[in-house]
């Protein structure tokens, strides 16, 4: 029975978290496979309606992470996108969604070995919760009953 | 009557009764009950931790072991070496995990590791400080120099001191005692520690500058709060006086017993007789 | 229905090591839309790209994916090569398959399916890319240099004397910085002041350099080469344009025991004050915490002695607006205090002093006038130690780092001692002898050899005070450990550099970024040692790290080039990636219902309003519309806007759902 591989998509700015996870590489330090990164420009600009696709789309974990408090690079895209993640948090456990499968992280472009933390920490996490197919199902019931 | 855990250690059954006595007596006068954790070993001290790690946990841990058994949530320590062991054995087991499950399974006890452990000065601030305006009978006058030696504040991680070059936390208290605590470099410098026996000339030397620099600056006295410190600087007065080709009468007394006196208490109850070299100060006088 | 190419990249080994990328490419072929797709060693090379031109040309592709490195590092490159072929560059997006997937991976079938998912994912994207085309600012071509020491100063001149305007804004009363404090520098030996003053006075009179002293940044909008910076120009209670400098006033002023900033506390000044005789301006300022009148009520004499008249209590602190172009930020940095060495004293003992403090005493307008006497009773040391590495190397201190310019100093105070002592004996506990630069090395063995400066090898445990003396505690390691103990007179600590206080709130006002210690980061340790990660905005000198005179010119020099780059052109082009609100044919016009939440969102005021009016101009709505040339494309609005009416070029959500369904679907 071969071990659950959890697949993870990560949401990531440009100015930190993309560049500290180069510095990752640049670094030669070794994380585990499972994670993909997507590149935004700002933590701001990620909408929350594309974490939930993600989930739709088979994704068991996901990571936003983006530039610490105070750092953005333009300013205030991630206080917003903090605050969004805050009340978003809420309302999708209201609506029982996993919460525990969405992690947020700071990592800044001098956090190579951060990254990997990050992603090493999360993978373990998520291959503990198992497979997430809860929301995939329901989001797949809807599209279907939208095409009939 | 407030009851806290006492662990007296080998030295305050042994060659610093005095210590003991006075700690005693003062925590008797100021409503406190120190209750010895039944059935305590030794530390380890140095000679453990310098010849087997896990030993050196293991002794410590059974002491916080029967510590926690007793149900006692704070735990008094006179002595500096002893109270440094215990203080590093609860910080090393808080950090690793796997040393913490063997102690654990050598002692054939689950630890919770969560025990208060106070040093003399932290107990003396903690308990007998507040109180100290409606105890003190008989001031101080006195120049004094307050030793600290190396454990009560070292290690820095551990212990956390922000001036731990130049420490005032027992100045502070024998202020309130009336006497007048001196600015001196020699605080924190080294006794000679274990070297009394092996090699009494390095006590001679080290612990000579220490008791030169002190006189030189008008104490009458050096108080400590350890009982090597008191050793070397008291029992070893010949080998000083040796180093420093002259007779050097300074006494040296525990801050216990600076406070018995302080409270109005006899010299024979702080346990003065015992020391060395004889303690003159203002307070026995009468 | 798309013709992408893909075009994978070896990276020579460090792709191929780990991934198979003949697999990649080959899968990679297999993808809808793609029309063609290979693998080369090196895609970033001359050959690479020519293969991608000519693929573009013969195969008519409308969009490229470059599997190699990361885009932030080859995006411009392969977007160029693009362009060259007639491709509009924004229909190239790069995947990274190095520093994101072969680099951080082991060699392993996973490892390629990696590459191929990211590779497809970025496919998808590209599907989506708009042509988009760069928008033009125009540039400001005026400079803002940020600190008046000897970077801010040659900066200054070199920009000024490239044509261009240049507003330089400096903290203190005067110009000059660290270097007017400095009495000989190495390895010449020159008089710092006489080197310093022509350039500030040449600052002064440049016809394109406006000097504002006793001045700070308040606030800093705006982008590369349209930026609004606002400076407070502290109240000086001067009108400086009555103001000869005759210091009349200096020498009546009653408060005569403020410890001197210039002298590092070993020296007095008066309220109303030059900070020093060379000042540039040489006009006074009013230190209004210390001043009688303005804590008390009382005093005035300024005022009466003052032959112009030119004093001006209850002046005000001014607000100036200034439009600038680029910004250099040379704000220096200082040094620690003694009270910041519990062993050496906590800064209990005045004979124990700083490098900084040694500079003073040693300098013919000091407060010894150039003789070196004991602070504490004014007497001449016969016994001098210097501590070197005080606080640098050091991670109990919190400061790991070298601080670079010590050793270099320490020898030249041990040489100005004993040259100003001919029977002194010096010692100087060290770790290493750092001194690396021209001419550095034999300086240093001068002291050894021609001035007898004791050098021992060893750190100092403790310094404390005997009987009027400070008792030394080393240990000399090339005698075999042997403790050494010296009865000094004088104890100089060659303490470690640090940023400056306020570093950080400076940093965070301009948005560049700092590191752990508060030095301001360069945007590459290797190739951009000039630049910030915030285009614009430039460095030069010590703030970004300690460094010496001739390092610090150097760099004030590069800054200065990269500033004159910037405004050797008149229109700078900006990346299209903005954000903008969508149009659409009458009756709707647009989805906006004008709301205005994405304009509280953005952080550069970007978003207004615009009316849509019909064509007897009335106003049917009204939208929101961005301000392309100030919009930064952070895309902050896109995910406020409910209606999903504004999208951001570039990362439009088209763009990254089809980004995350790619990703999951294989």
């Amino acid at each position: 029975m071969t071990e659950f591989e959890p697949k993870i998509v990560a949401f990531v700015c440009n100015w930190c978290t993309y560049a500290g996870a180069d510095l990752t590489g640049t670094s030669r330090i070794k994380y585990a496979q499972n994670v993909k990164i997507i590149r935004f420009p700002c933590t701001g600009r990620i909408d929350f309606m594309l974490l939930l696709k993600a989930f739709g789309e088979g994704a068991d974990g996901i990571i936003v992470s983006g530039c610490h408090p105070n750092d953005c690079h333009y300013t205030s895209g991630n206080f917003h996108a903090r605050r969004r993640w805050i009340m978003f948090r809420g309302l999708l456990d209201l609506l029982g969604i996993d919460v525990r499968r969405i992690q947020y992280s700071w990592v800044s472009a001098a956090e190579g070995a951060k990254w990997a933390d990050v992603v090493n920490t999360t993978v373990t996490a998520i291959r503990e919760l198992g497979p997430y197919t809860d929301y995939a199902k329901v989001a797949n019931y809807l599209e279907k009953e939208a095409n009939v | 009557m407030t009851k806290l855990g006492f662990y007296p250690g080998c030295s305050l059954t042994g060659s610093s009764r005095e210590y003991n006595e006075s700690i005693l007596v003062i925590s008797k006068a100021a409503g406190i009950e120190l209750v010895e954790i039944p059935d305590w070993n030794c530390c380890g001290a140095t000679a453990a931790h310098n010849l087997n790690h896990e030993l050196s946990v293991s002794l410590p841990a059974r002491n916080l072991a029967l510590a926690e058994l007793a149900e006692m949530e704070e735990l008094v320590v006179p002595c500096a070496a002893c109270y440094n062991r215990l203080v590093m054995t609860q910080h090393e087991l808080n950090e690793n995990e796997s040393l913490l499950a063997t102690v654990s399974e050598k002692l054939q006890y689950k630890l919770k590791n969560d025990i208060k452990i106070l040093n003399v000065v932290q107990f003396l601030e903690k308990y007998i400080l507040p109180q100290l305006d409606e105890l003190v009978k008989k001031p101080l006058s006195e120049d004094v120099a307050c030793y600290y030696g190396c454990l009560l504040v070292r290690p820095n991680k551990v212990m956390k001191d922000a001036r731990f070059e130049d420490p005032m936390s027992m100045d502070l208290i024998m202020q309130k005692l009336g006497a007048k605590a001196i600015d001196w470099p020699f605080k924190t410098e080294c006794c000679g520690a274990g070297f009394s026996v092996s090699k009494t000339e390095i006590v001679g030397e080290l612990s000579g500058r220490i008791v030169r620099s002190a006189v030189d600056r008008g104490a009458k006295a050096i108080v400590v709060a350890c009982p090597m410190c008191h050793s070397n600087l008291d029992m070893r007065r010949p080998a000083i006086e040796s180093y420093l080709k002259r007779k050097v009468d300074i006494p040296v007394i525990y801050i216990t017993q600076a406070i018995a006196l302080a409270m109005g208490l006899t010299p024979k109850q702080a346990g003065l007789q015992r020391h060395f070299v004889p303690v003159n100060l203002s307070v026995t006088q009468n | 229905m798309s013709k992408i190419g893909v075009f994978i990249c070896h990276c020579g080994e460090n792709i191929s090591a780990t991934v198979d990328c003949g697999k990649v490419a080959e899968v990679a072929g297999k993808l809808e839309g793609v029309a063609y797709s290979t693998d080369y060693k090196y895609m970033c090379s001359d050959p690479g790209q020519t293969i991608i031109k000519q693929m573009i040309k013969e195969k008519g592709l409308d969009g490229v994916v470059v599997a190699a490195c990361s885009p932030r590092m080859h995006e411009p490159t392969f977007r160029k090569a693009c362009s060259e072929a007639g491709l509009n560059p924004y229909l190239c997006e790069m995947a990274n398959l190095r520093e994101h997937c072969s680099w951080v991976h082991d060699k392993s079938d996973a490892t390629t399916q990696k590459a191929i998912d990211i590779v497809r994912t970025l496919v998808e994207k590209v599907k989506h890319n708009k042509p988009l085309s760069t928008i033009k600012v125009p540039v400001t071509k005026t400079a803002l240099v940020i600190g008046g020491g000897i970077a801010g100063i040659q900066a200054s001149l070199d920009i000024a004397n490239a044509g261009h305007q240049v507003v330089l804004v400096e903290k203190e009363p005067s110009i000059g910085g660290h270097m007017s404090q400095l009495s000989e520098t190495f390895p010449t030996l020159d008089c710092s002041q006489c080197i310093l003053t022509p350039r500030m006075v040449e600052v002064a009179q440049h016809p394109n350099i406006t000097l504002m002293t006793y001045a700070e940044l308040e606030k800093l909008d705006g982008f590369i080469g349209n930026f609004k910076a606002t400076i407070r120009k502290k109240a000086k209670s001067l009108d400086e344009k009555l103001c000869t400098g005759c210091g009349l006033c200096t020498t009546k002023c009653p408060t005569k025991k403020i410890p001197s900033e210039f002298n590092e506390g070993l020296g007095y000044r008066t309220a109303i004050y030059v900070p020093f005789p060379q000042a540039v301006p040489n006009k006074p300022v009013i230190d209004k915490a210390n001043c009688s009148y303005y804590q008390k009520g009382k005093c005035k004499v300024c005022e009466k002695v003052c032959p112009t008249g030119a004093i001006r209590f209850d002046q005000e602190d001014e607000l100036v607006e200034l439009e600038v172009g680029a910004v250099v930020v040379a704000t220096g940095f200082n040094v620690m205090t003694t009270s910041e060495f519990s062993e050496y004293g906590y800064g209990k003992y005045p004979d124990v002093i700083t490098g900084l403090q040694f500079e003073r005493l040693a300098s013919a307008s000091g407060p010894t006038l150039g003789e070196i006497r004991r602070p504490s009773d004014g007497k001449i040391p016969e016994k001098i130690v210097f501590i070197a590495c005080a606080g640098s190397r050091d991670p109990a201190k919190g400061k790991p780092y070298c601080s670079k310019i010590c050793c270099m100093y320490t020898a030249k105070h041990a040489m100005l001692y004993q040259h100003k002592v001919h029977h002194g004996e010096s010692y100087v506990f060290y770790m290493d002898i750092r001194a690396a630069g021209k001419n550095y090395d034999e300086f240093t063995r001068r002291a050894i050899v021609e001035d007898k400066v004791n050098y021992l090898r060893g750190r100092v445990s403790k310094v404390y005070e005997e009987n009027g003396k400070l008792i030394v505690k080393g240990v000399d390691t090339l005698l075999n450990a042997k403790p050494v103990e010296i009865e000094a007179d004088m104890v100089v600590l060659a303490s470690a550099g640090v940023a400056n206080p306020g570093s950080e709130e400076l940093a965070q006002k301009m948005h560049i970024s700092y590191d752990a210690y508060n030095f301001f980061s360069e945007a590459h340790p290797k190739l951009k040692p000039v630049e910030t990660n915030t285009a614009g905005i430039y460095l030069a000198g010590a703030c970004q790290a300690p460094k010496d005179i001739p390092e610090t010119v150097s760099q004030a020099s590069g800054a200065a080039a990269k500033v004159a780059i910037l405004f050797s052109q008149n229109e700078l082009s900006r990346e299209p990636v903005v954000a903008v609100v969508n149009r659409s044919a009458p009756p709707l016009y647009s989805t906006c219902v004008g709301c205005f939440m994405c304009a509280t969102a953005c952080p550069y005021n970007a978003i207004g309003e615009e009316e849509i009016k019909d064509r007897k101009g009335n106003v049917i709505k009204k939208v929101a519309k961005v301000n392309p040339g100030l919009c930064q494309g952070c895309g902050t609005c896109v995910a406020f806007c409910r209606s999903k009416s504004i999208d951001l070029d570039g990362y439009t959500n088209e763009q990254m759902y089809s980004e995350v369904m790619a990703l999951l679907n294989e």
